[in-house]
Parts: C-alpha cells; sequence; structure tokens
C-alpha cells in the first residue's frame, strides 16, 4: 500500500423483501400506506410482547450468505443492541452480536486496477430495522417528530466488509455488484426507498479512521467518500490530525458533519435475547439452492451470445436488465445477440438515465422491432436513435407508445435507399450552398466533408446512411471537376 | 359458546387488587364461573395492567397473554388484576407503587411477594385460583407466607406471551390456590404449547394429581436447612419430610454446593434483563406521556424518573452496570457461569433422586416495614432461586405454622416433571386433611 493510499470498508445493511417482519406476521408492504397502520403488539413493542423468529428471513439470509461465499455458523445467536431513541420501540434492537449468521466471504468487483478483484467480507448478520422519525414544524412553528413504527421489525441483513476497496468508485462497484447479486437471489428490492443504507469506514493510510453513517443512495456512497478523502487528504496536507469519529452524510448538501460526540460514547450493553433459542440451522443451509448469480450469467453471455466482456458486464449487472436483453433476443438470438447488446447497453442505458427512467418504461418486444429494423438495414443508426427518443419521451408524457414501425413511418425515417433523387438533390444543394467548404475540401482539408456530409444529413433528417454519404459526396464533388 | 356475567363485589381488606372486574363474564368449560384472579403484570385486554407501577398507570393492553386467553376459553371469570410488587421486583408486595398488600393470615405482616395480591386473594377467601408469576419465588413465598399452594412451573411449560417481562431467562407464569388440587387444575388450562413464546415446550399438562409416592426417592440438600434458616421453620419442614416417609418415600441428604453463587447469579441476570426490558417506558406510546416540547432524552428522563419506584430504580442501574462494556464478562458472563453450575449440581442429584424437597422461605411471612434494607430482602429468596436458574418446577404446599403464621414445603422435580412435584404436594395436603 503507498503511502496516501485510501481504504475504504463498508456496513452494508439491506432490507431482505420478505412478506412479514422479522418477529411478528406484520406485512412489510407498508410503503404506500399511511403511518402506523402496519404494527402489532410485537413490533410495537408493547409490554408482555414476544419475537417469534421468521425463517423465511433466516433463509434469504442463508441464500445471501451461500451467495458470497461466506462460512455459515451451525449455530449462532440473537442479542439486544441496548438504547434510547424514540425511534426504537423496545428501546433494544434485536441484532446478532458475537455470533453472527455468518462469517468470511467475498465478493468480486471490478478493481481500479483492472481485472476482477477480491473484496473479503467479515461477516453477515440479521437484525431488525427500528421505526422512522418524521420530522415535522419549522423553526417558527415548533419542530416536533412523529414516529412510524410501520418500518419497525423489517428484518435487514448487514454485510461487513474488510477494508478492502482502495477508491469511492471501488466501493460503488462494490455495491453495484452486491445489490445484483441481492437481486438475482430474489431477497431484495432496490427499488424501495430506503431499502438499503450504508456506514462507510474511511481512512488514509496512516491516519486514524473516520467513519461515515447515513448514506442512503447508491449515488451518495461515491460521494459521501469522495467529499471526505478530499477532507481528510486537506487536514492532513495543512499538518492537522484525523481524529476517530463519526460523521454523518447529508445527502442534500453532499458534505459530512461529525455527529456529537455524546453520540459516540454509546455502550450498547449487548447481552443474548432470552427470548429467542440459539438458532441451528444445521442441514438447512445444504438444502439450499442458488439460482444462477452475476458472475455466472456474465460468463453465459460472452458465451451464448457473443457479448464483449464490457457488454456482458453492464447487462448481467442489474439482473432486470440481464432478463430484458434475453427477452429482447428470444426471437432470434443468433441475429440480434449483437445489435441488441450494443442498443441496449450503450444507447438505451443512455437515454434512460437523462430521462431519469427505469428499464420499466421499455417494452422489450418493441425493443426487439427497434433492433430488426436497424439490422434489416431499414432505419439508420441515427433514426434507431430517434426512434427511441420518441418511444421514451412518449412513455415520459404517459401516452401509449406507438410501435417502432409507426413511428418510421410517420416521420418517414426509412433510410433512403441508394442513388434516389432525393439525396442527390441534397448533395448538389449543400456543395452550391457551400462554397467555402467545396475549396477547403479542395485544399485538402478533410473536415470539411465532414460538415457537408452534416449539411446533407439536415436536409434529408438523417435518413441517408453517413458512410455510403461520404462515399457519394467525394464522387460528387469529382464530378465537378476543378 | 354463551356468556354469562356474574357478581364479583369482594370485601379487598388486604388491598390483593389493583382492579376489580364486578361484573366478570364467564363461558363454558373445565373452569365455568370460576373466578381466578390475574397478577397484575399479565396482558388483560381491555383491563388495565400497570405492574404496580405508576409508568404503566392508564395502560390498557389491546391484547391478552396467551394464559388469560386460556382462561377464557376455560370458562373462567377473570375477577381482577392483583397486586404485586412493582414488575415483580420484591419479595413482600410492599414495594408496589399503590401501596402493600396485607397478609391475611395477620394483618400486621407481608404477604410475600412479588405474587402478594393473588396470594392474599386466595387465602382472604376471594377468588379461589389466582395467576402468579415466578421469577425467583414470587409464587412460591408468597404462597408460603398465605398459607396456600403455588406452583412455579418448568421453564418453558406455560407460555409467558403477554407477561410484561422482568426477567425472561427466569421467571414463569403458575398457578396458586387453596388445594393441590385448585393449583393441578389451574395448570391444566394454561399450559402448553404455544408459538407465540419461543422458549415454550410442546408438553401439555393433563395430569390429575395422585397420592401415591410409595418408593418415591426424595433429596434432602443440607444448605435448606443450614445458615440463615429459621430453626422453628425448619423444624415444621423436616416434621412434614417424615410424613413423607410415613407415605413410603424415602430420603437421602444432598448438597448443592453451587448455591454459594445462586443469589449472586440470580441478581446478575435478573438485573441485566431488567435493565433492557424496562427500557420500553419511555412515555412514547403508552403510560403517561413524554412532555413532546422537551428533547427527547430529557423527556425520557422524567417520565422515567417520576414513574419508576426506587427498588426498579436501583435494579435497572444494578443492571446497566453489570451488562456496561468492560464490565459484562466480570458479571453477566460469570452469573451464567454459576447457573450452569447450578443446573448441573441439580442433575447430579437428580440423577439419584426424584425430587428435593425443603423449606420454600427461610423464615415465617415479614412484619410490615422489617425488610427496610435491600440486601436482607434479597437474601431471603435462596431457597427458591435455584429452581428459577435451573428451569426445573417448584411446588410450595402448607405444611403447618411456626409462630402462628404458616410454612410452605417446597418440593422441586426434573425439568417438565410438573406432574411429580404436584403428586408429592398432593399426597402430604390429603395426608395431613
Amino acid at each position: 500500500m503507498a503511502e496516501g493510499e485510501v481504504i475504504v470498508g463498508l456496513e452494508v445493511h439491506c432490507q431482505l423483501d420478505t412478506k412479514s417482519k422479522l418477529f411478528c406476521g406484520c406485512s412489510t408492504d407498508y410503503r404506500s400506506d399511511g403511518p402506523n397502520t402496519h404494527v402489532c403488539p410485537i413490533c410495537l413493542g408493547l409490554p408482555g410482547a414476544m419475537p417469534v423468529l421468521n425463517k423465511r428471513a433466516i433463509e434469504y439470509a442463508m441464500r445471501v450468505a451461500k451467495a458470497l461465499n461466506c462460512a455459515v455458523l451451525h449455530e449462532s445467536e440473537f442479542s439486544r443492541k441496548n438504547y434510547f431513541y424514540p425511534d426504537l420501540d423496545k428501546a433494544y434492537q434485536i441484532t446478532q452480536y458475537d455470533k453472527p449468521l455468518a462469517e468470511g466471504g467475498y465478493l468480486e468487483i471490478e478493481g481500479d486496477e483492472g481485472g476482477e478483484k477480491r473484496v473479503r467480507l467479515t461477516r453477515i448478520h440479521v437484525e431488525e430495522d427500528p421505526g422512522r422519525l418524521v420530522h415535522m414544524g419549522n423553526a417558527e412553528r415548533g419542530r416536533y417528530s412523529l414516529v412510524d413504527y410501520n418500518r419497525a421489525g423489517i428484518p435487514l441483513i448487514e454485510i461487513v466488509s474488510e477494508p478492502d476497496m482502495r477508491s469511492p468508485r471501488e466501493a460503488r462497484k462494490f455495491l453495484n455488484k452486491l445489490r445484483a447479486t441481492l437481486e438475482y437471489l430474489s431477497v431484495f428490492d432496490s427499488d424501495k426507498e430506503g431499502s438499503l443504507r450504508v456506514d462507510a469506514n474511511i481512512s488514509i493510510k496512516g491516519s486514524e479512521r473516520v467513519e461515515v453513517k447515513n448514506i442512503t443512495s447508491y449515488k451518495g456512497v461515491e460521494k459521501a467518500l469522495t467529499f471526505e478523502i478530499t477532507r481528510q487528504k486537506n487536514m492532513l496536507r495543512r499538518g492537522q490530525r484525523v481524529e476517530r469519529e463519526t460523521r454523518h452524510f447529508l445527502e442534500a448538501r453532499g458534505i459530512t458533519q461529525s455527529a456529537r460526540s455524546k453520540e459516540q460514547e454509546h455502550d450498547y450493553r449487548y447481552f443474548p435475547e432470552p427470548d429467542l433459542r440459539p438458532l441451528r440451522v444445521g442441514s438447512w443451509v445444504d438444502g439450499i439452492v442458488l439460482p444462477e448469480l452475476p458472475d455466472a450469467r456474465r460468463e453465459r453471455f460472452m458465451a451464448q451470445y457473443g457479448c464483449s466482456l464490457n457488454h456482458a458486464r453492464t447487462l448481467t449487472g442489474e439482473l432486470k436488465l440481464a432478463n430484458f436483453f434475453e427477452k429482447v433476443v428470444a426471437p432470434d438470438p443468433k441475429g440480434l445477440s449483437a445489435l441488441a447488446a450494443t442498443w441496449i447497453a450503450d444507447t438505451l442505458i443512455g437515454e434512460l438515465n437523462y430521462r431519469d427512467m427505469g428499464l420499466d418504461a421499455v417494452d422489450p418486444g418493441s425493443f426487439t422491432m427497434l433492433v430488426r429494423l436497424l439490422k434489416a438495414g431499414t432505419i439508420t443508426d441515427k433514426s434507431g436513435v430517434e426512434v427511441l427518443r420518441v418511444i421514451l419521451d412518449q412513455r415520459l408524457r404517459h401516452e401509449t407508445p406507438e410501435k417502432p414501425a409507426e413511428i418510421v413511418a410517420r416521420l418517414n425515417l426509412a433510410r433512403t435507399g441508394g442513388d434516389t433523387g432525393a439525396i442527390t438533390a441534397a448533395i448538389e444543394e449543400a456543395i452550391n450552398e457551400n462554397p467555402k467548404a467545396l475549396e477547403d475540401y479542395r485544399a485538402g482539408k478533410a473536415g470539411a466533408l465532414n460538415f457537408l456530409v452534416g449539411q446533407v444529413m439536415k436536409k434529408t433528417r438523417g435518413r441517408a446512411d453517413p458512410a455510403e454519404l461520404n462515399r457519394q459526396l467525394a464522387e460528387a464533388i469529382r464530378k465537378r471537376g476543378a | 359458546m354463551t356468556e354469562t356475567s356474574i357478581v364479583f363485589e369482594p370485601e379487598d381488606r388486604y388491598h390483593a387488587f389493583l382492579t376489580v372486574c364486578d361484573r366478570p363474564v364467564h363461558a363454558g368449560g373445565k373452569l365455568a364461573g370460576v373466578t381466578v384472579a390475574v397478577k397484575d403484570n399479565i396482558s388483560t385486554r381491555g383491563i388495565e395492567t400497570t405492574c404496580a407501577s405508576k409508568i404503566l398507570r392508564g395502560y390498557v393492553p389491546p391484547y391478552d397473554a396467551h394464559v388469560v386467553e386460556l382462561l377464557r376459553h376455560a370458562g373462567a371469570a377473570i375477577a381482577g388484576k392483583t397486586n404485586m410488587d412493582e414488575f415483580g421486583m420484591g419479595t413482600t408486595t410492599e414495594n408496589s407503587a399503590f401501596g402493600p398488600t396485607l397478609n391475611p393470615r395477620d394483618t400486621g405482616r407481608v404477604p410475600g411477594g412479588s405474587s402478594g395480591g393473588s396470594a392474599a386473594a386466595i387465602a382472604g377467601g376471594m377468588v379461589r385460583m389466582a395467576l402468579g408469576t415466578d421469577t425467583g419465588g414470587s409464587i412460591r413465598c408468597p404462597a408460603a407466607f398465605c398459607g396456600i399452594v403455588g406452583l412455579k412451573p418448568s421453564y418453558g411449560r406455560v407460555s409467558r406471551y403477554g407477561l410484561i417481562a422482568y426477567a425472561n431467562s427466569l421467571e414463569q407464569i403458575g398457578p396458586m390456590g387453596k388445594t393441590v388440587t385448585d393449583v393441578s387444575t389451574l395448570m391444566q388450562v394454561i399450559a402448553g404449547y404455544d408459538r407465540h413464546d419461543s422458549t415454550s415446550h410442546n408438553k401439555p399438562y393433563t395430569h390429575t394429581p395422585c397420592v401415591d409416592i410409595k418408593g418415591l426417592k426424595i433429596g434432602i440438600p443440607d444448605e435448606y436447612f443450614g445458615e440463615g434458616v429459621d430453626p422453628s421453620v425448619a423444624a415444621v419442614v423436616r416434621k412434614a419430610i417424615g410424613r413423607l416417609e410415613e407415605l413410603g418415600a424415602t430420603t437421602v441428604p444432598c448438597s448443592i454446593p453451587s448455591m454459594a453463587y445462586a443469589l449472586a447469579a440470580y441478581y446478575v441476570t435478573c438485573t441485566c434483563e431488567a435493565s433492557s426490558n424496562l427500557a420500553r417506558f419511555d412515555g412514547v406510546r403508552y403510560g403517561p406521556a413524554a412532555d413532546i416540547k422537551k428533547p427527547w432524552h430529557e423527556a425520557f428522563q422524567e417520565v422515567r424518573r417520576a414513574g419508576f419506584g426506587t427498588e426498579v430504580r436501583r435494579r435497572i442501574m444494578l443492571g446497566t452496570f453489570a451488562l456496561s462494556s468492560g464490565y459484562y464478562g466480570k458479571y453477566y458472563a460469570k452469573a451464567q457461569v454459576a447457573r450452569e453450575n447450578v443446573r448441573k449440581d441439580f442433575r447430579r442429584i437428580f440423577a439419584d433422586v426424584d425430587v428435593i424437597a425443603g423449606p420454600t422461605m427461610p423464615t415465617i411471612a415479614f412484619r410490615l416495614g422489617e425488610k427496610s434494607d435491600p440486601l436482607s430482602m434479597y437474601l431471603a429468596d435462596i431457597l427458591t432461586v435455584p429452581a428459577n436458574l435451573a428451569g426445573i418446577p417448584a411446588i410450595s404446599v402448607p405444611c403447618g405454622t411456626a409462630a402462628g403464621m404458616p410454612v410452605g414445603l417446597q418440593i422441586m422435580g426434573r425439568h417438565l416433571e410438573d406432574e411429580r412435584v404436584v403428586d408429592v404436594a398432593y399426597a402430604y395436603e390429603q395426608a395431613v386433611v
């Protein structure tokens, strides 16, 4: 490790996508309902109520442990983590402490130095989510908080990594890979708000480490770490010492802020939860069969569809995307795979991100039609993008999107074949209107031809094939003679 | 099932009840029409449940404890909620935030605790049966002091769901009654598996008491007749054991060396668990409300300072200290080792004997106010806590008097052999009637 190197370790909390809560039968599907509507004596922590472990949650957690190459402990134990906070119904959180569900393991990510890199894991344990505070009022009208216990008791797994990441980018890669793995396992829904929360431990080699809490989005992780690295490096540059402390990430401002020292002095007084028996998984864990995971699917995409490593990585990096790709090419895998891979991985993702849209907006059947039009040469790449944009924009306006062929017809986007009058006319027009460009081209400036190509494309609204157009333009100029 | 209501208007001279249900309804069943009092730390839907603490004043549970559901199902009429030491923390029922219960046998004395209200309600003739809870002797002590029968079942035999926890790993809900038969009948109703209590065993109790104890081997531990045990109490109990021998049982002396650490192990464990269990009383969800204009930690402190009594605060602080970082290994972990040693001692003894017998309490009921320093009160639990530490069944049955006050004979058995301790108590009871 070089001096000044960045060292990052993550603690990732993920909500397990079970139907009911970790210790009671309340539904976990609370997000669209009013506050305190998914509660019972158990998750409200009413006096006398007792927890009963949700076996499905343990099974989900074991799936994760197996997929991440961890050793599932034969006997694990739940403990109480004691602290006061208004959102914590029992004033303790039932979690796992010195006997977690699983230990060790690793996750392979694409490292900064290229190639696969192993990030080692320390442990995975199961715990319950606390409730949620909703802050009301303002400085003038008096602030107060309301408590919503709908979230209380939602099953979480905490995945703790070793400090094996060397940059914010690697941290993001880790999270993306982790998310993909959890989704492939059908135990996690990343679309649900607050389903993933991250605490990051970060240090510059040779200095104290700082814990940044409260990161609630994938993008936030990279932002928080980048901020924190800059802050720590600036301190060191100025000859200051980095204190070992806990900081909160303020997502809206993109900064981290020191937590009050009181909050750091927590003594959680862990002890075994007397209302639950030790958890013995025995042969249960052996019976768990894993589905195809991202790495395996990536290899398969390369072998089966001839995808490039980068395309395969992108396409399998999200379960929905991988499924989408396979649906799009299903009617003709041999014929469509190559084009579909490029069009999904390179074009579609960019257009979706630009509009802040999800993949759900696109119908795979419609996308197959688009790829077929491109494959047949009916439309140019440029027109293909236009068709895609029309579809997405119609979606954004909540209209029923047209079929690609309808858009092509309506906008007259079909490629103008060979030496038709329209193109020849456009070429002649472009040359006539731009004598300077003609002159430049003749003077040996290659850029001038590109300019003229652009002019013709404009006039033909992109229907002309650029390569072909190049040839035709050069030919037309040559014909004019000196 | 049709429901009928009865009139229940007891003259509560001993302050046995915190809440009286004067028109309790009941249905048909094994306990049809029987008035049963319920200790106030057991949740009753629609009936205020306070644990005799100000911090739960006004709390009306929205659900029934599993045992209460079973009672209602058996047709019992819930007569009311009985007084207790606040959250079960005490041996006299003087630690109730709502005033002490008096011993019906001598109103200048305590009924014992912490299920003192339940015992007094039975001894005073107000109800036939009652539910108590026993964390370190809280059923057996008041049973002994008031001259009634009380069973602490094997750990896991009766569901704790709905019992407001004081020390989860030690306590059990159990039956109390005037006679062994009543206790056994009530046990039939409340015992059995409950999926809401992960520590519960699938072992229903369907037993009818039987007087035949011929050939039974009884262990008599030296420690139960040693230092700190009132000689007059010991003499009464020895005589009772002699009676069991007359009925065909044999006795052998034995020893429980781990008892030297039992009390310490018990008080460390129960205060640790209590400090965590009682942390939820913060005025946010139930009980007297926290002042929302104040920062939450100030408001919590205020609610808790005003709501908890002295003994409860003492135990919360002891437990908080014992669990804190750097002390856990010294106290909690050590206590679990001592606890395991108690279990081992019992296993060793029970390899040879069927039951163990001795006094329930080292003395007769204290005078009101007599146990003013906490330590001497804690010491009074020495003969009852071993059964809680080991999770074994233990029954207290009246076996005579000393200085005019009742003395209890305690019978302890192997884990899940509640039937056997009931039989021994029954055999004794029937022999002396």
